[in-house]
């Protein structure tokens, strides 16, 4: 037991190490590798969050909060009005191209980011707005961000594209419950391993 | 780390996975974006978004059994440590088939733009299914709607199916666009409606395969029939110019690239 948790080589990036002992020795049962995270580690790393927001941390925000914090810390890559920047466009708007300003397209992203498809739209869950928000933005300052103002900029992007009201309070109730434009645009389907591809008599 | 639906989240150092029972098997990766664009000229611009290398890893399906994976659980997240951190989400039975943890390529560590030191491969899926610089997984019960997913997603379910599973793709690297064949001996029959005599010509290969870039000059890339002796070879090679009803313009096939 006291051998794993002496290894010395830490190459897992980025690890959270709090270099105290940790309740439950469990390890991996045929290899006796591994050690177990404390609850602290895993809610620390638990970023991703399912369509039913049960992963949401608490906090709450509005489109008015959302509408500085943009100006600040998001304008300078997107635009001031949500388009024209290096990155892509967040705001959809007639006049605007949902491109990546002439010179500055990223060639992956250009199949999403196409007319009228303003990629935070595209999701049929708010909720992966922020999840995004929360673990990769502002680009290269990840993890600036607090909770409330990833639900104000949440509720920002959302208001300015016309998905809820100006005074809505986005939190970890009401998030979840948002019905996106493209709600239901997308299907699942089965898979098992061996299966063959479903081909139908379509061309 | 793995955590979720599990019995034992638990987190491994890369020194602990290299530990475990690996396997190396040869792959593909392939990008969702690979297919051609009528600007595109040459094989690799409308094949090239894809590479195949041996990959040396643990089995995902022997850790999951490790931490052991709850009644009721279905899809497992992977994700990244890079800045955007880049999740998405995988059927658990993908994942206790043949994904693979990988820590090497080629019989190397894996490069950085490859995801060092550990990226996940899921065979046969699309690549942005085979998280880099991976750094946990959650076994989980649903679709979870990351950033990757919802990127992709399609609204007919056949043609979402085909992003869990490639189909086998093949194409003629060569000749192609910029690559001519010079073999000698190879000759061209001139289309029946010219008399049907035989010339030796070396065959330059305007269009290749997909292309559509002769018909802007007013030759066609088609498939043509080439005698090798008495054989017969098909390879895509532009017809003549056309100078007039019936007549070609032999010049024109000795154009060079």
């Amino acid at each position: 037991m006291g051998a794993s948790t002496m290894r010395s080589l830490r190459l897992l990036l980025p690890v959270m190490i709090l270099g105290v002992c940790h309740a439950g020795w469990a390890q991996s049962p045929t290899y006796g590798l591994g050690r177990t995270p404390s609850a602290e580690e895993i809610r620390a790393w638990d970023i991703a969050i399912s369509p039913t927001g049960k992963e949401l941390p608490p906090g709450s925000g509005t489109a008015k909060e959302g509408a500085q914090l943009y100006a600040q810390k998001c304008a300078a890559c997107h635009g001031a009005s949500g388009s024209g920047g290096k990155a892509p466009t967040l705001i959809r708007s007639k006049s605007t191209s949902t491109a990546s300003a002439p010179g500055n397209e990223q060639p992956c992203l250009a199949p999403c980011v196409r007319e009228g498809n303003v990629m935070a739209l595209h999701s049929p869950y708010a909720t992966t707005i922020w999840d995004y928000i929360n673990r990769g933005m502002p680009f290269l300052q990840e993890g600036m961000l607090k909770p409330n103002e990833v639900y104000g900029l949440t509720a920002f992007l959302l208001y300015k594209n016309g998905v809820i009201q100006e005074d809505d309070v986005l939190d970890a109730q009401t998030l979840p419950q948002i019905k996106m434009p493209n709600r239901d645009g997308y299907a699942i389907p089965e898979w098992k391993p061996g299966m063959p591809r479903p081909f139908s008599a379509k061309p | 780390m793995i955590h979720g639906m599990v019995d034992r989240p638990l987190e491994f150092t890369m020194e602990e996975l290299k530990r475990f029972p690996s396997v190396s098997r040869i792959h593909f990766i392939e990008c969702l974006g690979n297919h051609s664009k009528p600007e595109y000229k040459t094989v690799q611009e409308t094949h090239g978004l894809t590479s195949c290398s041996e990959w040396t890893g643990v089995p995902l399906s022997l850790l999951l059994k490790e931490v052991g994976v709850q009644k009721g659980a279905a899809w497992v997240v992977s994700e990244g440590s890079e800045e955007v951190k880049g999740a998405g989400s995988i059927r658990l039975a993908k994942a206790m088939d043949d994904c693979l943890v990988c820590y090497g390529q080629n019989g190397e560590a894996l490069r950085p733009q490859q995801g060092f030191p550990l990226r996940l491969v899921v065979p046969g899926f699309e690549g942005i299914y085979n998280t880099k610089w991976l750094r946990r997984i959650k076994v989980v019960d649903r679709y979870y709607m990351t950033y990757n997913d919802y990127g992709h997603i399609q609204k007919d379910e056949e043609i979402a199916a085909l992003t869990f599973q490639w189909g086998p793709k093949s194409v003629i690297t060569f000749p192609s666009r910029y690559l001519p064949a010079h073999w000698p001996g190879l000759v061209r029959r001139r289309r029946r409606s010219q008399g049907g005599s035989i010339h030796r010509r070396r065959p330059d290969l305007e269009g290749g395969p997909d292309s559509g870039g002769g018909t802007s000059k007013g030759a066609h890339p088609v498939w043509h029939g080439l005698e090798v002796g008495r054989t017969r070879v098909c390879t895509p090679v532009a017809l003549h110019r056309r100078t007039g009803p019936g007549s070609t313009d032999a010049s024109a096939t000795r154009q060079t690239l």
